[in-house]
């Protein structure tokens, strides 16, 4: 009988090595005559011990990692193919505390199956949601989603129901699901891992979002540095229409509902929303002014629901198991659990999906290990290259969109990057700017042109010139770019530059007694 | 009577009207405001007087949201929203100024300034410039930037000849591109690069001259800034008043403000207020002008007893008086009806009535005809007969609602540019759009139009085609019965029924002859029929043949069949070629009809207008223009009185013309330059230009507006003086003494003028006949209630198709058909004198690929192209625009002399001639021809004559 193993697909694992592991376990089998089943698994987010090598035995998975190709021969001498010890055994996959103390909804089959092949899917649940779906009124999986309390995961965090409800009731010939996957926050890739690492959730979620709205016709607006998640994505929505989950009747229902994917062109404000749709409409990525709201007039016009991927992820296991049962995880309005992704500067990066309340420091230490570095942590950037610099004093924050917004923080897309005290933050105030000159798309006067007026700003600052004038300037700068920028580029990059500044005035030459906010 | 204006701009509301019935009512600074709804804060504002600081909004585009000056706070919102693109709702209180918003505002206006040159004493928009204006609003006091990157090295593009792009100045608005998608519909111009890069970009990084650009000046209108100004501002500085006035180019009639400095025309900017064009323009209008003030000009009077001789200057009272004498002598002579006149639909409504008074009344005789003889005479008699009068039925705006848009023989966007952009933007909207024409045409596929079926039918064949569509209509069941029951003539409907279904008429009968496959036909013909609102759009293309008159009736018949008549969004639309083609003809410049279309034979009309002008005068039609030549020839017809009009370019089988012109003892010419016609002339009376005169123009939608004097005529008369002191000559007094009197007796003697005058038109700022008492504004659309012939139903006309003579064969196996071109205008006496030659130096033909490799013909040869009247030579230019078997010219230039070649077929029923069908061969030679080097020497002779007039 053959022994299976699971070697992660996943871009991460693949880039440290994944695919010289697949092939030294291959030749190394074939040579030793014995027989083996790999098996190309979604990785399980523990980044630090990739690739990771799971063996399926009768006690479970067994896990050893992170594996070399060069530790391929030791570990058939080790007998690993029957969970045989060795220096790089991690013991049951699930038991590992960094898994084990997850609380997995979005993420219940990441790193478990094959994200590729539907039975595997189903076997593990899948489609479960949108069989209730198909069973109940719009109205009524709507108000699942409303009763689960999701809120937008890309960053903004709109309740979802919301936006499904006014798509719903607005009257148009043609409706759109629209996939946010231009994941471009720095740090971030919880929308990667599920596209790479079980597809079909997403496209699940967004069938039901067809469904409920009477849309018919979804796009998945892919980032192009995502080439392994195209590829992913393409076959499994191939094999959906395949099996009838997706195409003119889904499941026998006589409802239709088609899914492509598209590649954008590289630009970090084609994940706003509205230059995502003017981009999928062939055009410049230029940010739309709102009203009209996307959910009103959106692609092409018609009513558009636009979801991050993890939005539309969730929904399978809201329709699942009821809005009651997700609304129970999280606190206060934030309901439901979060996937964190770790990085930076951290011992152990990787994904942690838990719920809503779980504080800074907990994920930095419980899980991420402290620094890589074994200095201390200085700051952290939570929710992307537009969220505000933490300072430790404020680590003890729980995970909590209205917590942070009192910070004037964001938890955004859960991207949590942590710096040690050897960090410059003017200089990274700098870069902040530096970005969104970068990234503008040129549109609005106060980030085509502040953004780069902020970068020389910041230069004379981090030179130590006029400070007396120049911090002024920067605040007075920042002040009319988050009042009257068009969207979030522009308007938010003054978190990360003010927060930097008033947490660590040091760093830009100004004692803290001057350093009047 | 001149409405001279202080150069105050025109109100700019910031973002366009909605034209929501539905009125909200809402707060903004604490007074009350009532706007329709969908309109912005930034707008409903505006309307209370409040202008809320703005450099991205402008009310001729959609709101973009980019500037963010315009920023406000609404009660109980969140945020600073910019009040361009935030919508008012009831209750609304918005509050647009405070400390909070008076900071953002010129943080903004910082950045700005940051980036752009402070040379603003310099600067060619002193004083006209909004970023200027908008700096002093949000109080601006300093900038505190120590920029390292900025724009102010970019280099700039001079290529065009009449405004210059200076990407230093630019504040990357986007105005100039908004303007040029959405007003103008080009989409030459996009922002290129992204962020702080981001600047705007002819074409693909292109200067605007190679790029895709047809200079209409749309861009330079909206831009706030000095970054895209008209070069004679750049040279002049600013105007100091302005006039509104009419444009003098092609039949789309389009209002503008004349802006001056003194007696200079600085530019001529299109007027928001007209009704016509709505603040938009075209190469044309907005900036070839300059013909005006040509060195050309003529502006002294001139007299010779041959065109063998030199010209001589005389007075005014010599010119007149020797005019006066010969035109007695000839008819002491030659009789009473050898001589008469040709008018002009580049006249005034004015000058083209007491032109037709002096011919009726002073020559008595009937012998006067104008160039609309030789576009849209079939227009006159077709739709005279089906719907009783000679006019198009809608006004412009009435595309807007149009579903189905049936373009035959037409080409707007080169021939009626400003109309062109405005239906353009309604196929934007969704319209659907078919093409009849031989040669693909740009609107045929255009950025974001496309026809849904262009049929690209053989020359000549019209009739035979609208006939199938018709067909197709009939025996489909597409007929519109209720409206055929209730406004048409039912017998007559009846009759055409029976003749239509007949199978010859099927598109598979018929597609033999049009060379268009039935299966389109059929499909062209379901779509037009099966529209909420169907609109056809004719031009040249359909009357210009030997069926000209048949075509307009096969139209009028579908129209009425499908019940495309009567309401906004339909109807039948003649394209006018110039710009005063429906006045002219309104006018009673043709040999058969007094003013308003009535018949010299016309008792009661006779006498009408026999007691007010206080002589007898002829019930005998005269004669039309050919029917001049001919007599001419038989040395019958021998004193032409010619106003505005080159008939030795512009008429057909030219070689007929000119031979008898030179038959011919006396030839007055009254033009403004020393045109072809006046080659063959022995007075010469030196007119005005459309900015020397007051009068009125009627364009193609019937709307009569008002053409202002802005300088004093040059040669010191305006036209309808001229005429005057001719006519007191020959002892016919007319004693006006303000072109508003003569309008007004036309009031008085045409029923469908009779409430029009100018202190009406000064107060409407435009009419639209029929206006039948004081009380009306005039009348958008025709025919709302019943048809206009007597008995208020409208007639269906049976149309055989019969081919025209003009048949190809061995000799001749291609087909000449001519159009024109957007930079020139008709026979480019004007537009040649301007810089618009940049575009467009001379007419080439077009040839098919397939044709032209039959005869090693490449792109650029000469070739030499042979009628059975003539021969011309001229560029070839390969394209495959034109179909195998058709080839295609302009007529812009006189030396090319696409009217050697054409013959002297015509409509039947007006003489119309058949410009558009000529069979020819082509094939290629070294030189030009015998008739253009003989030309070449006649027109260098005639010059020589003109220079030695100022040495006599």
């Amino acid at each position: 009988m053959s022994i299976t193993l699971y070697v992660p697909c996943d871009s991460s694992a693949v880039s440290v090595g994944a695919d010289r592991v697949v092939n030294a376990i291959a030749q190394e089998a074939e040579k030793r005559g014995v027989e083996i089943k790999i098996v190309r698994n979604g990785s399980r987010g523990m980044y630090w011990l990739e690739p990771m090598v799971e063996v399926v035995t009768e006690k479970g998975r067994i896990a050893y990692g992170a594996v070399n190709a060069s530790d391929v021969s030791s570990l058939f001498d080790a007998d690993f193919l029957n969970g045989g010890s060795h220096a790089l055994s991690l013991g049951l996959t699930e038991e590992i505390p960094y898994f084990k103390k997850q609380q997995r909804l979005t993420f219940a089959r990441v790193g478990i199956t094959d994200p590729v092949s539907l039975e595997d899917y189903i076997a593990h649940d899948g489609y479960r949601g949108l069989k209730n779906a198909l069973e109940i009124s719009q109205a009524d999986i709507v108000k699942h989603v409303s009763d689960s309390g999701l809120r937008g995961r890309g960053g903004a965090a709109f309740p979802t129901g919301i936006k499904w409800n006014t798509v719903l009731n607005t009257q148009a010939d043609q409706k759109y699901i629209i996939c946010n996957a231009d994941e471009g926050d720095s740090g971030t890739f919880s929308d990667r891992m599920i596209m790479e690492c079980d597809p079909f959730v997403l496209i699940e979620g967004m069938t039901i979002a067809g469904l409920a709205v009477s849309a018919t016709q979804g796009y998945i607006y892919l980032r192009i540095e995502y080439p392994h998640a195209f590829e992913i994505l393409n076959t499994a929505i191939a094999n959906a229409y395949a099996a009838g989950y997706l195409g003119d009747d889904v499941q026998g229902s006589g409802r239709a509902f088609h899914l492509e994917v598209r590649q954008g062109a590289g630009a970090y404000v084609c994940g706003e929303e509205t230059s995502l749709m003017e981009s999928l409409e062939g055009k410049r990525g230029l940010v739309r002014f709102k009203p009209p709201l996307p959910a009103i007039s959106g692609l092409f016009g018609k009513p558009t629901v636009v979801n991050n991927v993890i939005s539309l992820a969730s929904v399978p296991i809201i329709l699942d198991k009821g809005g009651d049962f997700y609304r129970d995880f999280g606190m206060g309005r934030s309901r439901g659990t979060l996937p964190l992704q770790l990085a930076g500067n951290l011992k152990h990066p990787g994904l942690v999906e838990l719920a809503f309340g779980v504080t800074l420091r907990e994920l930095l230490y419980d899980f991420g290990g402290g620094s890589a570095t074994g200095k201390p942590i200085r700051a952290v950037q939570v929710g992307g290259p537009l969220g505000a610099y933490l300072p430790e004093s404020q680590f003890d924050t729980p995970l909590d969109y209205e917590a942070f917004a009192a910070l004037w923080a964001v938890v955004g897309h859960g991207g949590i990057v942590a710096f040690d005290d050897t960090v410059d933050m003017a200089e990274m105030a700098k870069y902040s700017m530096e970005f969104c000159a970068e990234e503008s798309c040129g549109k609005c006067t106060p980030c085509r042109i502040g953004a780069t007026r902020g970068y020389e700003v910041m230069t004379e600052i981090v030179n130590k010139r006029d400070l007396d004038k120049n911090i002024p300037l920067l605040r007075s700068l920042c002040d009319t770019m988050l009042n009257s920028s068009l969207c979030a580029l522009g308007g938010m990059t003054p978190y990360p530059v003010l927060s930097a500044l008033n947490h660590f005035p040091e760093d830009f030459g100004v004692n803290v007694e001057h350093n009047a906010a | 009577m001149n409405k001279i204006m202080s150069l105050n701009k025109e109100k700019d509301y910031g973002t366009p009207a909605s034209d929501s019935t539905e009125m909200v009512n809402l707060e903004i600074d604490g007074f009350k405001v009532t706007v329709p709804a969908g309109t912005s804060v930034m707008r409903a504002a505006a309307t209370i007087g409040i202008d809320i600081p703005k450099l991205c909004a402008t009310d001729s585009v959609e709101p973009f949201g980019s500037c963010r000056l315009c920023v406000v706070q609404i009660e109980g919102g969140r945020g600073l929203p910019a009040s361009c693109t935030t919508p008012v709702f009831e209750g609304m209180k918005a509050i647009t100024q405070n400390p909070k918003l008076a900071e953002v505002r010129r943080g903004v206006m910082e950045l700005y300034i940051s980036d752009h040159p402070l040379d603003c004493l310099t600067c060619s928009a002193n004083g006209d410039c909004e970023l200027q204006d908008m700096a002093g609003a949000v109080g601006l006091r300093e900038v505190r930037y120590h920029p390292i990157e900025t724009h102010l090295d970019a280099k700039k593009d001079t290529s065009n000849p009449y405004f210059s792009f200076d990407p230093s100045k630019c504040i990357v608005c986007s105005r100039c591109v908004r303007a040029c998608e959405e007003v103008q519909g080009t989409f030459a111009l996009t922002i290129d690069g992204r962020g702080f890069d981001s600047k705007v970009s002819a074409g693909q990084n292109e200067s605007f001259m190679e790029s895709e650009c047809v200079s209409c000046g749309a861009c330079v209108q909206a831009c706030p800034t000095a970054t895209l100004m008209e070069t004679s501002v750049i040279e002049n500085g600013l105007p100091e008043h302005a006039i509104i006035t009419t444009c003098a180019y092609c039949g789309v009639g389009c209002s503008f403000r004349a802006e001056m400095k003194g007696e200079q025309v600085i530019r001529m900017v299109p007027n928001k207020d007209g009704k016509a064009n709505h603040g938009h323009s075209c190469v044309k209008g907005r900036f070839a002008f300059g013909y005006a003030t040509h060195k050309d000009r003529i502006t002294q009077p001139m007299i010779r007893a041959s065109i063998e001789d030199a010209w001589k200057e005389v007075s005014w009272e010599e010119a007149i008086a020797y005019a006066a004498s010969e035109m007695k002598r000839i008819q002491d002579k030659y009789g009473k009806d050898s001589v008469g006149g040709i008018t002009s639909s580049r006249c005034t409504n004015e000058e083209v009535y007491i032109m037709q008074k002096l011919i009726r009344a002073g020559f008595g005789n009937n012998n006067v005809d104008t160039c609309a003889r030789v576009c849209h005479s079939p227009t006159g008699y077709g739709l005279k007969q089906t719907f009783g009068e000679s006019s198009g039925t809608q006004d412009f705006d009435s595309v807007m609602k149009a579903d189905v848009i049936l373009i035959i023989g037409a080409n707007p966007t080169d021939g009626h540019p400003v109309f062109g952009s405005q239906m353009k933007k309604r196929l934007r909207q969704g319209a659907k759009l078919i093409v009849v024409d031989p040669r693909e045409i740009d609107i045929v596929k255009m950025p974001h139009v496309e026809a849904s079926y262009h049929l690209k039918l053989r020359p000549s064949t019209n009739v035979a085609l609208v006939n199938a569509l018709a067909h197709v209509i009939v025996n489909e069941n597409l007929v519109d019965e209720e409206f055929v029951n209730a406004r048409c003539d039912v017998a007559s409907f009846n009759k055409w029924l029976t003749f239509i279904a007949d199978e010859r008429h099927s598109p598979e009968a018929t597609e033999s002859i049009t060379g268009v496959p039935a299966a389109e036909m059929r499909a062209a013909a379901r779509l037009y029929a099966t529209a909420e609102n169907g609109a056809i759009y004719y031009g040249l293309g359909v009357t210009e043949h030997s069926q000209g008159s048949t075509a307009v009736i096969t139209i009028a018949n579908l129209a009425m069949a499908t019940g495309n008549l009567g309401r906004d969004g339909v109807g039948v639309n003649p394209l006018r070629g110039q710009n005063n083609v429906q006045g002219s003809c309104d006018m009673g410049s043709f040999p058969h009809e007094f003013p308003g279309y009535r018949h010299v034979s016309d008792v009661a009309t006779l006498s009408m207008f026999e007691n007010a002008w206080q002589t007898n005068l002829s019930n005998e039609p005269g004669l039309r223009i050919p029917n001049m030549f001919d007599a001419a020839l038989d040395k019958s017809f021998m004193g032409l009185y010619c106003e505005g009009e080159d008939i030795a370019q512009s008429d057909p089988d030219i070689k007929h013309v000119h031979a008898a012109l030179h038959k011919m003892e006396c030839v007055i010419v009254q033009d403004i330059f020393l045109n072809e016609t006046a080659k063959f002339a022995h007075v010469f009376l030196p007119g005005a230009s459309f900015l020397e005169k007051d009068g009125t123009f009627t364009n193609a939608e019937r709307r009569i507006s008002p053409v202002r004097k802005v300088m004093r005529p040059l040669a010191g008369y305006a036209d309808w003086e001229i005429t005057q002191m001719l006519s007191n000559a020959l002892g016919y007094q007319m004693n006006y003494t303000h072109p508003s009197e003569i309008m007004d007796e036309i009031a008085r003697l045409t029923p469908t003028f009779n409430g029009v005058s100018y202190d009406k038109i000064d107060q409407l700022g435009s009419i639209q006949w029929p206006c039948y008492d004081e009380e009306s504004e005039g009348t958008p659309i025709m025919h709302t209630e019943e048809f206009m012939r007597d008995n208020g139903k409208g007639l269906f006309m049976l149309t055989e198709f019969v081919a025209t003579q003009e048949r190809v064969n061995g000799k001749f196996p291609l087909i000449l058909t001519t159009g024109r071109i957007l930079s020139q205008y008709n026979v480019g006496a004007q537009t040649r004198r301007t810089e618009n030659n940049a575009w467009h130096t001379e007419d080439r033909l077009e040839i098919h690929s397939h044709d032209a490799e039959d005869r090693g013909i490449k792109d650029g040869d000469w070739v030499g192209i042979k009628s059975r009247a003539g021969e011309t030579v001229l560029h070839a230019l390969v394209t495959d625009r034109v179909q195998p078997g058709v080839v295609y010219t302009t007529f812009h230039f006189p030396e090319s002399g696409a009217n050697v070649i054409t013959t002297d077929n015509s409509d039947w029923a007006t003489n119309c001639p058949e410009y558009k069908v000529t069979a020819v061969q082509v094939a290629k030679v070294s030189q030009t021809s015998e008739w253009q080097a003989g030309y070449l020497a006649f027109s260098d002779n005639q010059l020589d004559l003109l220079a030695q007039a100022s040495n006599v």
